[in-house]
């Protein structure tokens, strides 16, 4: 009997087990087989800190969150619309997050009394009756894989292991999904071990074949490619595309990178693709400490190379003061700051925005540092550049801030042309800048361009450029040590003003104003901009004029900022964090922006977002 | 200049290839000899009058032209402290950096550039205090890194506070009570961290010091050279014991590669190894001559370095052995890092734009026409 078909236009799908259920991999197949489809995606991973959780416990719950759809979406989803839970601990964690109707798909194999008391169910929830409301599917997903593993010489805890394949197998069977990819990724992942690939290969085709055969499925669905820009696509996440970002700059600088860096989540994943290119020039040097990582970069950056430090919050405290010191000396260094939940370890594995005020202030003295922050996981590869063309332009760290949703969120991506990026020149001097009074020509270090402000840079191995630099105040031109109170508080104005006037070098902000007669603003930075731009759609789906301005810039802030801001009556500003940006705002331009924070770890939801608007908007 | 090139930066990849041979390979050379002015700078100096520190300076201001190498291809980088201005009187390239960090930001500056001569200047302070962390992981990374930790038992530039070499019991500005804690011994934690390199010497003797430079300009990899200074501010007479014509040559221990270690003005004393494995200072006419140690620095397990370095009296510095501890080649962190760059050029092939292009676009990817 020929199954029938349904189209929609858009679905999500939230994988949930076990640490070790393998929820993260699955969700990474069944993003690659969709990218491949040209839907547009986005997707939420969410695990715990801990590597491996008791088993079945509320705790170890790992869950990736998949939205696709035929047209152009901003967010990962506020609420599935399948869910996959492994166990019961999945089931229960879950289940809140479950609109009613929705689709659960669940593996009762693992509901075991043992398992169902440790997460406090008295009863099964499968026959208590408590999830009448949703369409559930009961599936012994464990024992299936296991039954069609058994003419295959693994051990019975290799055969249940491979049940993630079988999930999603069927899951790829209900939704269309092409299964080239995950067959070619599984002879890959298991070259070395032909009967590891023998299972997981009949595994998955097993998943496949029982959503086919099976009376519990009646439908299967088809999601139409997104219509988007002509050109190659690829699906990619924020950290690695923070990472070719970086390669990118350094090959249009031509000046070579070197990754100075501890391991610190959710940073880590960009030390660990950069050390895959060694066939680039690249360095990467596994410091001891934080505070070692960004010294050796900035070590790197005096010796004309591109220096670079990734970290997350807890990083960025400790390198504080190296940060300081390369504003004094005016070098070029990009610190990465991937946020996470602070203060102190906080919540390692999920996102946040609150080290804002950390980047832009938080170090001694008067240190202004620019920081930009990219919007999307693409994005991240636009930001890298960015940072790097400001830090090597004006000779000056700039941090990045991205965040956890960034870093491991993932999306489609129009993969760019290298003659699309920006020029970055690094102008290294080669000669003397300066006749001293008995005629000598020598090379005085902090003589500027008056354009940019930006200082000489000569490396070291350049003949009779021979200089010295410090954290020490410094004269005017010759960069020799001074403590004259005149100079400082010249050198004191002239590292503000350098800063201020990278706005010269930066796009105006941009409004999305459609009739441009909205009577709401709402701003945001960094990775708020899903989110937002979602919730903005809804606004004026219900007939509501919203104007949406989001920054890439946050030191300096673009030049029409303060104008941008008076044109509305009401300015909106949601952040992760408890109003940082929106005090900036506030202290800076008078402006009463109204501030809409939360700070779960999680990005903001788009039905959410859409009723706060609603309701300021209202407010007027 | 041979600063990076457009393109990527696979300069000098293959520079440690002959550092069997020459220490200082990949280096580039003067044409016409460098003199000792031409190593000064036009800054006034501005230590306080009769510091060790000058006679350091002139040492190495002396002594750098007899390795041939480009100035322009020298680099000092230094922490916070006293010693730490060190850079700003030589005319070389140079960085006065943030305290204790000197090691780290050096180790960038040496794997980025090897053809660059690092230097690191830096304090009992700097370097055992705020920076330990960084000194121990140079010194068993070996990056080619040459580290002159002046030490003068005594927080100068903040007025005369203990420092962790200090002796126990100081009675300082901040310890009126006598301090509480044990010091380094800068020799045995060097050796503890594994490093290649280690030497001691001693600011007022000029000779020793220049030869123990020396040595150490020619040791590839992290070379520790200790230099006891006197701080005659804070801590006047911190090493008289050694220093004084009545007492020295009975409480400095001169090691020489090669040569039974004896000291004394008559070389009345000597250094033997007990059959428990241990060292002792002996009475070479009652102990005799044959069965003295001769001391080897290039032995490759650093437990009799290590011994030597527990002779002298943690207080008053009696027995204190100065000279080459330990001198062994290691392959060097910066060598073996340019080698898997060079390695993996040769199996891939170097990356251009082309390969660039085929890294960000992914192995997954899909068309979109209209």
């Amino acid at each position: 009997m020929a199954k029938q078909v349904v189209q929609l236009d858009r679905v999500i799908i939230r994988f949930a087990g076990d640490s070790g259920d393998g929820m993260q991999l699955t969700g990474d197949r069944f993003t690659s087989e969709t990218a491949m489809l040209g839907n547009d995606l986005a997707t939420l991973p969410d695990f715990p800190a801990e590597i491996r959780a008791p088993a079945g416990t509320l705790p170890g719950v790992s869950a990736f969150q998949l939205h696709f759809a035929d047209h152009d979406i901003m967010t990962p989803g506020d609420a599935p619309n399948v869910l996959v839970a492994m166990n019961p601990a999945a089931l229960k964690a879950n289940l809140p997050d479950l609109p009613r109707g929705s689709d659960l798909i669940v593996n009762t194999d693992e509901f075991t009394k043992r398992n169902l008391h440790r997460v406090g169910y008295d009863e099964s929830p499968m026959e208590d009756g408590s999830l009448e409301a949703y369409r559930v599917h009961a599936i012994p997903l464990t024992s299936m894989t296991v039954g069609a593993l058994k003419d295959v010489d693994v051990t019975r805890k290799e055969a249940e292991r491979a049940k993630n394949m079988f999930a999603l197998g069927l899951l790829c069977w209900l939704y269309h999904r092409p299964t080239e990819g995950t067959i070619a990724f599984l002879e890959q992942k298991f070259a070395s071990k032909p009967t590891l690939l023998r299972a997981n290969t009949i595994a998955f085709e097993a998943g496949w074949s029982f959503g086919e055969t099976t009376e519990d499925f009646s439908v299967s669905y088809e999601i139409k490619p997104a219509p988007v820009r002509p050109g190659q696509y690829r699906n990619i996440s924020g950290n690695l595309a923070m990472a070719h970002g970086l390669l990118a700059a350094s090959w249009r600088s031509g000046l070579p990178l070197f990754l100075g860096s501890y391991p610190i989540t959710p940073a880590s994943d960009i030390l660990h693709e950069l050390s895959k290119h060694k066939r680039f020039g690249v360095r990467t040097f596994q410091a001891e400490d934080e505070i070692a990582g960004v010294g050796a970069a900035l070590g790197a950056a005096f010796g004309g190379h591109l220096g670079v430090t990734t970290t997350s919050g807890p990083g960025l405290a400790l390198k504080a003061e190296t940060v300081g010191l390369a504003v004094s000396l005016e070098l070029p260094l990009v610190i990465c700051d991937i946020q996470r939940g602070g203060p102190s370890t906080g919540l390692p594995t999920k996102t946040e925005q609150s080290d804002l005020l950390q980047a832009l202030y938080g170090r001694n003295g008067e240190a202004p540092v620019p920081v930009v922050a990219p919007r999307s996981p693409s994005d991240c590869f636009n930001a890298a550049v960015e940072a790097v063309r400001i830090a090597v332009t004006y000779r000056t760290p700039v941090i990045v801030l991205s965040d956890g949703y960034l870093a491991n969120g993932s999306e489609p991506w129009r993969i760019p042309d290298l003659d699309e990026l920006p020029t970055i020149d690094p102008e290294f001097a080669t000669e003397p800048n300066h006749t001293s009074a008995d005629g000598k020509e020598e090379f005085w270090p902090y003589l500027r361009d008056p354009e940019t402000l930006a200082r000489a840079w000569a490396a070291p191995g350049t003949a009779g450029l021979e200089h010295r630099i410090g954290g020490l105040e410094k004269q005017d031109g010759s960069g020799n040590v001074s403590y004259d109170p005149a100079n400082h508080d010249l050198m004191v104005r002239t590292r503000q003003a350098k800063v201020d006037r990278i706005a010269a070098s930066i796009p105006p902000l941009e409004v999305d104003d459609p009739g441009d007669d909205a009577d709401i603003l709402v701003l945001g930075w960094g990775s708020t901009y899903g989110p937002i731009g979602a919730a903005v759609r809804r606004c004026r789906d219900a007939g509501l004029h919203v104007a949406q301005a989001h920054f890439r810039h946050l030191n300096p802030l673009p030049d029409n900022t303060e104008h941008v801001l008076k044109r509305y009556r009401t300015v909106l500003l949601p952040e992760m964090n408890l109003g940082q940006l929106a005090m900036l705002l506030r202290g800076r331009f008078l402006v009463d922006v109204i501030s809409y924070t939360q700070v779960r770890g999680m990005p903001f939801k788009a039905a959410e977002l859409a009723s706060v608007i609603q309701e300021a908007a209202s407010d007027e | 200049m041979n600063s990076p090139a457009p393109g990527f930066g696979l300069i000098a990849a293959a520079a440690g290839k002959d550092s069997h041979v020459d220490p200082l390979a990949g280096i580039p050379t003067v044409d016409e000899p460098l003199k000792t002015k031409d190593f000064k700078t036009d800054q006034e100096v501005r230590w306080c009058p009769g510091c060790g520190d000058y006679a350091v300076l002139a040492a190495v201001q002396s002594f750098l032209p007899e390795l041939n190498i480009r100035r322009e291809n020298i680099v000092f980088v230094s922490g916070i402290g006293c010693s730490s201005r060190f850079p700003y009187y030589m005319n070389t390239y140079g960085m006065h950096s943030i305290h204790g960090r000197a090691p780290a930001i050096a180790t960038g500056l040496a794997i980025s550039r090897p053809d660059l001569s690092v230097w690191v200047v830096t304090g009992d302070g700097d370097a055992l205090s705020i920076g330990g962390n960084h000194l121990i992981h140079a010194l068993r990374r070996n990056v080619n890194l040459k580290v002159l930790l002046f030490n003068n038992r005594i927080y100068g530039l903040t007025k005369g506070q203990y420092s962790p070499t200090s002796e126990q019991g100081k009675v300082t500005k901040s310890t009126p009570l006598g301090s509480l804690d044990v010091p380094f011994n800068p020799v045995s934690l060097a050796l503890g961290a594994e490093a290649s390199f280690v030497a001691r010497t001693i600011d007022s003797d000029r000779k020793h010091l220049t030869g123990v430079l020396r040595a150490a300009a020619h040791h590839r990899g992290t070379a520790l050279v200790e230099i006891y200074q006197n701080c005659n501010i804070f801590n006047d007479g911190a090493f008289e014991l050694l220093k004084a014509p009545d007492t020295r040559d009975d409480a400095v221990i001169r090691l020489e590669h090669g040569e039974p270690i004896r000291f004394g003005a008559e070389g009345q004393h000597g250094v033997a190894r007990m059959p428990d494995g241990t060292l002792r200072v002996v009475d070479v006419a009652e102990y005799g001559t044959k069965r003295l140690l001769v001391h080897d620095a290039h032995a490759p397990n650093p437990e009799v370095a290590f011994a030597l370095s527990r002779l002298a009296d943690p207080s008053s510095l009696n027995a204190t052995a100065i000279g080459v501890y330990r001198d062994v080649h290691r392959a060097t962190y910066d060598d073996l890092l340019h080698e898997q760059i060079a390695a993996a050029v040769d199996d891939q092939g170097i990356g251009d734009r082309p390969v660039l292009e085929d890294l960000i676009a992914g192995k997954d990817t899909w068309h979109v026409d209209t």
